[in-house]
């Protein structure tokens, strides 16, 4: 029965359904594009891989503007405590995709400098693996993270916590070696 | 690049209290960008103004920001829109590269170094190839090295499309963006199709490359030129004559020669200045020798010589793809040592020995005598070398990548003093930096 | 490689048949370093020309190259930690400290290149800056500085580079961890 032959003009639906459509349908990125995951996320946006039939191809500078932070690259030390502060400053509600390995779990640099997996950080909601994971991975990231949004909880809400992802107290002394000599 | 001035003079007196409490606001250490003072400036043979309206902000920009090319954090000292002073501030993609490459045993090594710059994967390979090649004295087959140099002006058609399209975003011609990652996108076709992996390939490895041409490699490489060539004729219709192009970036960002080469700075913007150095001419490597090919170099140092010098440098990559194609001799495509290159899989079923070289090559590695060596190729951001020392293990001693972007990036701070903060976008958009080469 | 040998001359060995007189050094520029500062030494490494200077001289030698010998632009600045050294080459006349401080110089006018190393002991490590000389010199050393703790005298702005302003230590060194993290994968109860 087409639109034009239905007998009233409304449509009735779950409150829940509405929302949930008008949330995964147009999630709006925000740019954490570190390292090389970085090309592969612009080569998803751009017009081979394209994003934008997912609703998601604007990338929000601004982290007040942006549902989704993709973090695509490998986080060093120096950067972790801007990357809270991005997520810190994203509004309800909001999700985290790790792209790549080094952000998932450090990747192959298992050392001083990288933050072994940015879930010591932030909630994680989808790990891409890959080094750098092509578009059509990281597409299949995206829509795992939409199913999330169509069968998940409303009205999810993280839990402040100040210990961050994993338990790590996050207002210790920074990691680092005594010199030698 | 200090700031740090030993006193201020009046009328920027701030008490110290205030000045303590807004250090310890911005908790910027080293890192600080303190405003200039009337002695700096006019010493400089700048003008103080007069009246001393206001005192100049000092902003920072970065490091997530849309711009910056990465995790670059600029920090600027503004009056109103005009840029003062500019310093980078770098870092926040450090990896340790240089001590994971200690670590690694040189088998390893190039999958390592090929993530430092991350737009032109190959240029990082084969410098380390070649230093490890260099210490360890073995002659590379023909046939690889044309294979080496093919892949290499792939990719740097694959860096300066990158550029193209960042670039023009960076300046609001957003549909640069979409037009060239869709060149990119070819090239990144040919890159799966001959090593199975669109960037961080490492393919080009010590004693040759990681495997043969496919079948049929001529004709796809061949048709990717031509998209190419299109694309770049496209794009320069598009932005080379366009108006409002020309308006943003002629006379932007002028550097001279003298300062680039007191700076270290190579690659397009050396060339822009007017001086024409490609190592691929002065020092060739590889076969640069037996290929054709112009260096593309301007005078007059701006922001859009820097655009129009990457734009034509995809043509004359073509041009060398072209005549790889035409030439590619036959042969090895890796050195016939069993020491140091893997046997062919085939072989491992049939021989005990091929069994026990491929476990030990990759278990242990093979052994570079002792020794040091600096070898320097031109990437597609200028001159990119490996230092490398051995002690006779299987590992490095000391592997240190020099970056140009490291070097290119002391260029933003005579560049970017005295424009506008959308110059200031420009500017950094042009000296093309990857992060993951400054940072290492 | 064609970068290495000096395109400027052709060297023939002086031919005295002496077999006291020293063995005349191959590469011009090597061989006006190391007349000027007694104590260099001339070393050819893979075709390529080094030269070891005595670590208070390298300021001095950096203006000579680029004052009377045309070495238009400083390289590359980089440290060496030898700590922990399989095998190490021994030159004859260079006392082999710890640290290493490796200076690439290029000239484009006459189209070669020269290294020159310094020793710098474990015990006080510093060296002059070349910041005065060639500015392009600022960013390396901070590095060197950062990652390996190598003080350079006459820097204007010797401070951490690429680790962040607050950390202990110094990376690169070979007595600083890599601090690795175990890992631990699933259903293996041991860490690698």
């Amino acid at each position: 029965m087409g639109l034009d032959q239905m007998p009233h003009n409304f449509l009735t639906a779950r409150l829940e359904d509405v929302v949930r459509w008008g949330r995964r349908n147009s999630v709006f990125p925000a740019t954490f594009g570190l390292a090389c995951c970085a090309i592969e996320m612009m080569a998803t946006g751009a017009a081979h891989y394209d994003l934008a039939r997912f609703g998601m191809e604007v990338f929000r500078a601004s982290p007040r503007q942006a549902d989704l932070m993709i973090v695509a690259g490998r986080v060093s030390q120096k950067m972790a405590p801007v990357l809270r502060q991005v997520y810190d400053q994203m509004v309800e509600p909001k999700w985290v995709i790790s792209m790549g390995v080094c952000a998932s779990s450090g990747g192959m640099f298992n050392n001083y400098a990288i933050v072994q997996g940015v879930d010591q950080i932030v909630p994680v909601d989808v790990y891409v693996p890959g080094c750098p994971p092509g578009p059509e991975t990281l597409m299949h990231g995206i829509l795992t993270l939409h199913e999330q949004i169509r069968s998940g909880e409303l009205l999810r809400r993280r839990e402040a916590s100040p210990t961050g992802g994993a338990g790590i107290d996050l207002g210790r002394e920074p990691v680092g070696l005594p010199a030698s000599s | 690049m200090t700031q740090d001035q030993p006193g201020r003079t009046e009328p920027n007196d701030v008490s110290s209290a205030e000045e303590a409490r807004l250090e310890r606001q911005t908790d910027e250490g080293a890192q600080q960008l303190k405003p200039r003072t009337r002695e700096m400036v006019l010493a400089g043979g700048g003008m103080w103004p007069q009246d001393d309206l206001g005192d100049t902000m000092i902003i920072n920009m970065g490091p997530q920001h849309p711009s910056t090319h990465g995790v670059l954090r600029l920090m600027m000292e503004l009056d109103g829109e005009d840029v003062l002073q500019i310093k980078p501030v770098i870092g926040y993609l450090h990896t340790g590269m240089e001590k994971t490459g200690e670590e690694l045993t040189y088998v390893q090594g190039t999958t390592n170094v090929t993530r430092m710059d991350y737009a032109s994967n190959f240029a990082n390979e084969l410098v380390y190839s070649m230093a490890v090649e260099r210490l360890l004295d073995v002659e590379v087959p023909e046939r690889a090295t044309w294979i080496r140099m093919l892949m290499c002006e792939l990719s740097r058609m694959a860096s300066h499309l990158l550029f193209q399209a960042t670039n023009g975003m960076d300046m609001g011609a957003v549909s640069m963006l979409l037009y060239g990652w869709r060149e990119r996108e070819e090239v990144l076709r040919v890159f799966e199709l001959v090593t199975g992996l669109r960037m961080n390939c490492n393919y080009i490895r010590p004693g040759g490359v990681a495997a043969d041409l496919p079948d049929g490699w001529q004709q796809k490489i061949l048709e990717v030129c031509d998209l190419v060539v299109a694309g770049v004729a496209e794009y320069d219709e598009m932005l080379s004559q366009n108006p409002i192009w020309l308006e943003r970036t002629v006379g932007l960002g002028v550097i001279t020669t003298e300062q680039c080469l007191d700076l270290s700075i190579t690659g397009p913007i050396l060339r822009s200045t007017g001086f024409a150095w490609d190592l691929r001419k002065a020092q060739p490597y590889l076969a640069y020798d037996q290929v054709e090919f112009d260096t593309i170099y301007t005078s007059n140092g701006d922001v859009y010589d820097r655009f129009r010098i990457r734009l034509y440098e995809i043509l004359e990559s073509v041009k060398i793809v072209r005549q790889c194609v035409e030439k590619m001799p036959d042969g090895d495509y890796r050195v016939q040592d069993k020491k140091l290159t893997p046997p062919p899989r085939a072989r491992i079923d049939e021989s005990m020995e091929a069994l026990i070289h491929h476990f030990k090559l990759f278990t242990e590695g093979f052994k570079v005598p002792a020794g040091e060596t600096y070898v320097s190729i031109e990437s597609p951001r200028g001159e990119i070398g490996c230092y490398m020392v051995s002690d006779g293990s299987s590992k490095p001693v000391r592997m240190h990548i020099r970056g140009p972007s490291f070097y290119n990036l002391q260029s933003i701070g005579p560049m970017g003093s005295d424009s506008l903060v959308a110059d200031a976008v420009a500017i950094v958009s042009s000296v093309d930096p990857i992060l993951g080469e400054v940072d290492r | 490689m064609a970068d290495d040998t000096a395109r400027e001359e052709d060297h023939e060995p002086a031919d005295t048949g002496d077999e006291t007189a020293p063995v005349p050094i191959p590469d011009e520029v090597g061989a006006a370093i190391v007349a000027r500062f007694p104590g260099s030494v001339f070393v050819e490494s893979h075709g390529q020309p080094v030269v070891y200077v005595e670590r208070a001289v390298m300021a001095d030698v950096a203006r000579m190259l680029r004052d009377e010998e045309q070495f238009t632009m400083l390289v590359d600045t980089v440290a060496v930690d030898h700590l922990l050294d399989g095998s190490r080459p021994e030159i004859e006349g260079v006392a082999a400290e710890r640290f290493e401080v490796v200076v690439n110089f290029l000239s484009h006018t006459r189209n070669r290149r020269i290294r020159i190393v310094s020793e710098v002991p474990a015990t006080d490590p510093t060296v002059p800056s070349l910041t005065p000389v060639y500015a392009g010199a600022n960013f390396p050393e901070r590095e060197s500085y950062d990652l390996f703790g190598i003080t350079f005298e006459g820097h204007p702005d010797l401070t951490r580079i690429l680790m962040p302003d607050d950390w202990h230590g110094h990376p690169l060194r070979k007595d600083d961890a890599a601090a690795r993290v175990p890992v631990t994968f699933k259903g293996d109860p041991s860490p690698r």
